[in-house]
């Protein structure tokens, strides 16, 4: 049995040096299903912090009426945090600070200031910044302080204002979403089609001999042993080119990539996705390459 | 050792290439299996090794039924046959040493017995200055040499030659034959299949004479007569 593994490997490593051509062919063609589903795996990874980024900036506001106490806005806050489970946070702004933030916030603006003035004191409603799990639960939050008890203390609630570009970008990343993986899957089955081509040509060259290997008595085993493992070292030869191309590509465009996803490091992501990154590299790259010589085989061993 | 039964094989839709064929073949007897181009020899040869199933009949080789042998154990009969082919069917990726090696690491042997025995048999095929050539350099002559050196390097229970002169000029073809001989003179069982009318004449041997997929004649020192 080991001598048998020994020999089979022995041949893989002999063929694998003989066919140079066919085998830098199926190299190169295994780079593209790999980098494929690398460049999925990234693309999710980006589209998810876009959607975190967003469902952090997502929030619902309450102004109270300048009527109501600050007892009464807590109490507000203590059974908005009764209602559900799914409301992660509740921010008390009383009208001091809301006033001290807005003087903060545009202290190198002189306007903003001046018209503060020429309003005198202080306009500000206490409010209460509501952010939940689930951007659905906006809509029970907004209609407990809308109709329920409190409604009386509510001066308004800025949801409905934002309620469309909320929906609408969330409209945009979940198309952006399947768009991507949609168009990924096809092309990634194309590069899967073309892989299986490039196989075959190579598998087809050694026909006569799979066909002569099978009249000496040879297993099939003994056969199709040597070229699912040279199927594999194309593949692992396919996986260290785009763990290359990947990682020089995750280190280049960081910078651009932070520019236009705001706070998403590309090369943070790939090295702390390394091992996953790693593993579908793998998959798609030795197992792939002695998958399809595997099958590839098969059809000319049944004499 | 080997035995035809009514063997018949009929391809599609009505071209019979074999017509009820029995016959025996004993070990260690040479038997020569002559007949026009077409007359059915190759077919009986690839019938023999499982390479096709008879349309009806049986054929045993060392009482395994050859038809209803799992592909497993087919593998196993056919180490079994050194088979020298028309075509050679040599491992054109393989080098000549690599070749004849091959066929002994299928069945197992441990890696000093194959360099040794494959030297030796390179020797006596006078392939030795050859070894670490591919088989697309070789000569047409010192292909089928090469085919006869894989064919009998395990010593198999029985070598069977399909046209192994059909390529090669008198002296080359002469040669193998006299290979040929000389395994049978060590014991072996040997099938030659061929339509080389001064080979047969010079053997002596038994000859079935095949004609449009009959037998006509079985003597047990026959002549080439058609």
């Amino acid at each position: 049995m080991l001598i048998t593994f020994k020999r089979v490997l022995k041949f893989a490593w002999k063929d694998f040096s003989r066919n140079r051509a066919n085998n830098f062919a199926a190299i190169f063609v295994l780079v593209i299903p790999i980098l494929l589903a690398t460049a999925l795996l990234v693309f999710q990874g980006v589209s998810t912090s876009v959607v975190s980024q967003i469902k952090e900036k997502i929030d619902v506001t309450a102004y109270f009426k300048s009527g109501a106490t600050e007892d009464d806005v807590l109490n507000v806050k203590t059974e908005l945090l009764k209602l559900s489970s799914e409301i992660k946070e509740v921010q008390y702004v009383s009208k001091e600070k809301a006033l001290q933030d807005f003087t903060e916030r545009h202290k190198d603006n002189p306007d903003f200031l001046n018209a503060l003035e020429e309003v005198g004191g202080n306009p500000f409603l206490a409010s209460l910044n509501i952010k939940t799990e689930a951007p659905l639960q906006y809509e029970k939050v907004t209609s407990f302080l809308t109709a329920g008890p409190f409604s009386q203390f509510i001066e308004k609630v800025d949801y409905s204002q934002k309620k469309d570009t909320i929906e609408k970008i969330f409209s945009i990343t979940s198309s952006i979403n399947k768009f991507g993986f949609a168009l990924g899957a096809v092309l990634f089955l194309i590069a899967i089609l073309v892989v299986l081509n490039t196989i075959k040509l190579a598998v087809d060259s050694s026909r006569e001999e799979i066909t002569a290997m099978r009249l000496v008595g040879a297993s099939n085993w003994f056969i199709r042993g040597p070229f699912i493992i040279q199927g594999a070292i194309c593949g692992f030869a396919a996986l260290l080119i785009c763990m290359v191309i990947s990682g020089l590509a995750a280190y280049f465009l960081s910078s651009a990539v932070a520019v236009l996803v705001s706070g998403f490091n590309l090369f943070g992501y790939f090295i702390s996705n390394f091992w996953t990154i790693l593993l579908i590299q793998i998959i798609f790259g030795v197992v792939l390459g002695a998958l399809a010589s595997f099958i590839l085989v098969r059809t000319y061993l049944k004499i | 050792m080997i035995s035809f039964k009514n063997v018949t094989k009929i391809y599609p839709p009505n071209t019979v290439v074999l017509d009820n064929i029995s016959f025996e073949i004993k070990t260690g007897e040479f038997v020569s299996i002559v007949g026009k181009s077409g007359a059915g020899k190759t077919t009986l040869i690839r019938l023999l090794l499982g390479l096709e199933e008879p349309t009806s009949g049986e054929i045993t080789f060392r009482e395994s039924n050859v038809l209803h042998t799992k592909r497993q154990q087919l593998q196993e009969l056919r180490q079994k046959m050194g088979v020298v082919y028309q075509d050679y069917k040599l491992l054109t990726n393989k080098t000549v040493h690599e070749n004849i090696a091959y066929v002994m690491a299928v069945i197992g042997e441990e890696d000093e017995k194959i360099d040794r025995e494959v030297r030796e048999i390179l020797e006596i095929t006078g392939l030795s200055e050859k070894a670490n050539n591919f088989p697309n350099e070789l000569s047409g002559g010192e292909q089928q040499r090469l085919a006869v050196a894989r064919a009998i390097v395990n010593q198999p229970d029985v070598v069977i030659a399909d046209e192994p002169t059909g390529n090669l000029d008198p002296y080359n073809s002469y040669e193998v034959v006299a290979l040929l001989k000389k395994i049978h003179d060590n014991g072996n069982t040997v099938i030659l299949a061929t339509h080389d009318k001064e080979i047969i004449n010079k053997l002596g041997e038994r000859v079935i004479t095949l004609d449009d997929g009959r037998i006509i004649r079985d003597d047990l020192e026959g002549k080439f007569i058609l």
